[in-house]
């Protein structure tokens, strides 16, 4: 149909377009320049400033790459760069597995399900700064509700803000509390489209329960879990503000993670250029998963 | 199937229907567990905002309070200019939610139902900053703002906030659910792309301005980091900010920390239990893709 029509009108259609060219630019113009002032400026800002050595806010010293040769031999980047993965991977991780096994929870008829799904889905709305010293409530090591808790049935008190391991794990803790509901949500919509009639087919062949999760609703959650995994490592890989609030980055540098490292540099010692070299490791990173998200929306977009 | 005509059948069939029940129940049990331990922080945060401090360092476990008592909040509003801070971040909440959702959705239609030359590429570029975390940025960004002359002032929070493209993607896969016949009708009736925007697309995007605004201005509500970098002042600081600051004055005074913290997450707690069925769709639909 279309391509009967199309041909004898080829070159209108360009005009067309040229026309349209217009049009579309003064759409996109006002997004895009905010992104442009706003993101691309300082990013080139950056990578002009990670080559200088600058002292306080005035004009830097062109250094080559002194600052990237610096960041090599300095323990404290090397900390923080193993406690980024290290949370990225347990933050995600377990999002990923409680999310699911919530979602499975949640997803038969069950009574009260809406008002359950509504509590797990709270903290979305809570400020990463009120959960963060809501954390430093109840993991107070002394006048902590969580450290009452355990001794009140028998456990040792755990020194979540002395000890490097403990308040790691209380920033795991508060990052997962954030994220659970958001993960849940989306497994919740993937297993709606499973499908009861799909898995009463594999009931009726015979499949056990273990069977039907195993071979009939992990395949199809495929995309979401994927989705997920995308979102939740860019996420976690930039979690600032319950490190930030909750532990400082402290005890000893445990819990400091690159984007803390690199405000602790840029605003606090005011070491600009370092802090602009760290800017430029957290952006090949963020590089590297824009890369795979484009490549998701992509094949999201072609499955449309 | 349910006619179980033999005791033999009808005893399996009551043999199923108990199992079952204790499925629900074990179920429901899991799911009322996983409830508590996700609502307790917040549970335990209205607690010592509403009890003395006495009560929290007696040394006891007291789960639920002996008695409640408002002085928490009657401090706070003495010792910090609550209502200030309150009106900054609604103002500059909303301001961004405005900006953002109307940038965003203009440059939607155009990458949903315009073609143009670079449209690829600058889609690409746009998603290529929504993984980018503000840190990388962050001298730079500040050096900016204070040569813009925006440092001291509210825009040097909601411009920087407002070039987001978050929504850009949402508003594009949103909108390419718009039929093309139906743009195209009005482009032959004679109506330009603006007014095609704003009597068709706009119209029938009524669900997406919704969760986007909401979204927008919640992110904004509980932003941290870039405001904590941009507003020096006082006077300017926004709730979370604002809960810092005060987090510091007070030390380890809980209870007026968290009656604060209890007037900044309750606001969008609320909104969120309103509106929360308009963007549980919407995640849902994003989230199947």
């Amino acid at each position: 149909m279309t391509a009967v029509a199309a041909a004898p009108s080829r070159r209108p259609e360009r005009r067309r377009r040229h026309r349209g060219d217009a049009a579309a630019y003064g759409f996109i113009a006002p997004n895009l320049g905010l992104l442009a002032l706003f993101v691309v400026v300082p990013l080139v800002g950056t990578l002009v400033l990670s080559l200088q050595r600058t002292n306080g806010f005035g004009g830097g010293v062109f250094v080559g790459l002194e600052n990237y040769a610096r960041l090599f031999a300095d323990p404290l980047f090397w900390r923080a760069s193993a406690n980024t993965a290290l949370s990225t991977v347990l933050v995600t991780g377990l999002s990923l597995g409680l999310g699911l096994l919530t979602a499975l929870l949640l997803n038969a008829a069950l009574p009260a399900r809406a008002v359950l799904r509504s509590i797990l889905i709270l903290p979305m709305a809570v400020s990463s700064v009120a959960s963060a010293l809501i954390g430093k409530l109840v993991f107070d090591e002394n006048a902590g509700v969580l450290n009452a808790l355990l001794q009140a049935v028998g456990l040792p008190a755990v020194s979540w803000q002395s000890g490097g391991a403990p308040a790691f794990a209380s920033v795991v803790l508060v990052t997962l509390w954030l994220r659970l509901g958001f993960n849940m949500l989306i497994y919740l919509a993937a297993l709606q489209g499973v499908g009861r009639d799909l898995i009463e087919a594999a009931t009726l062949d015979g499949a056990g329960a273990r069977q039907r999760i195993r071979y009939v609703v992990v395949p199809m959650l495929g995309p979401a879990t994927f989705f997920l995994l995308v979102i939740d490592v860019v996420y976690s890989f930039q979690v600032f503000d319950v490190v930030f609030v909750l532990t400082g980055g402290g005890p000893q540098n445990a819990t400091d993670v690159l984007v803390t490292y690199a405000y602790q540099n840029g605003f606090v010692t005011r070491d600009q250029g370092y802090a602009a070299a760290i800017g430029v490791v957290l952006l090949v990173v963020a590089v590297v998963f824009a890369v795979v998200q484009w490549n998701t929306s992509r094949t999201r977009d072609l499955t449309e | 199937m349910t006619a179980a005509t033999t005791p033999l059948t009808r005893r399996r069939a009551t043999g199923r229907v108990a199992r079952r029940r204790l499925v629900v129940a074990l179920r429901t049990l899991a799911a009322v567990v996983v409830a508590i331990v996700v609502a307790f922080p917040l549970y335990w945060m209205a607690v010592v905002a509403l009890s003395t401090r006495s009560d929290l360092l007696s040394g006891s476990l007291r789960l639920i309070p002996s008695s409640l008592t408002l002085d928490n909040f009657a401090r706070v509003f003495e010792r910090f200019p609550v209502w200030t801070w309150f009106g900054n971040s609604v103002a500059i909440a909303v301001v961004v939610a405005l900006i953002t959702v109307t940038l965003n959705t203009l440059a939607g239609y155009a990458f949903a139902h315009l073609r143009f030359r670079g449209s690829t590429l600058l889609f690409f570029v746009a998603l290529g900053t929504l993984t980018l975390p503000v840190q990388v940025i962050m001298v730079a960004l500040f050096q900016l703002t204070t040569s813009l002359g925006l440092y001291g002032s509210y825009w040097a929070v909601i411009l920087p906030t407002s070039a987001s493209a978050v929504g850009l993607l949402l508003s594009r896969q949103f909108m390419l659910s718009i039929p093309r016949d139906l743009i195209e009708a009005a482009r032959l009736d004679g109506a330009g792309h603006l007014r095609v925007f704003r009597s068709i697309v706009i119209p029938l995007s009524r669900p997406l301005l919704a969760v986007l605004f909401f979204l927008t201005l919640l992110a904004s509500w509980n932003d941290f980091a870039w405001p904590l970098i941009a507003l020096k002042e006082n006077r300017l600081f926004t709730l979370p900010i604002g809960l810092l600051y005060l987090q510091s004055e007070n030390g380890p005074d809980y209870n007026t920390t968290m009656a604060f913290a209890l007037l900044d997450v309750a606001p969008m707690v609320v909104l969120f239990l309103v509106f929360q069925r308009y963007f549980v769709q919407g995640f849902a639909r994003s989230g199947i893709r």
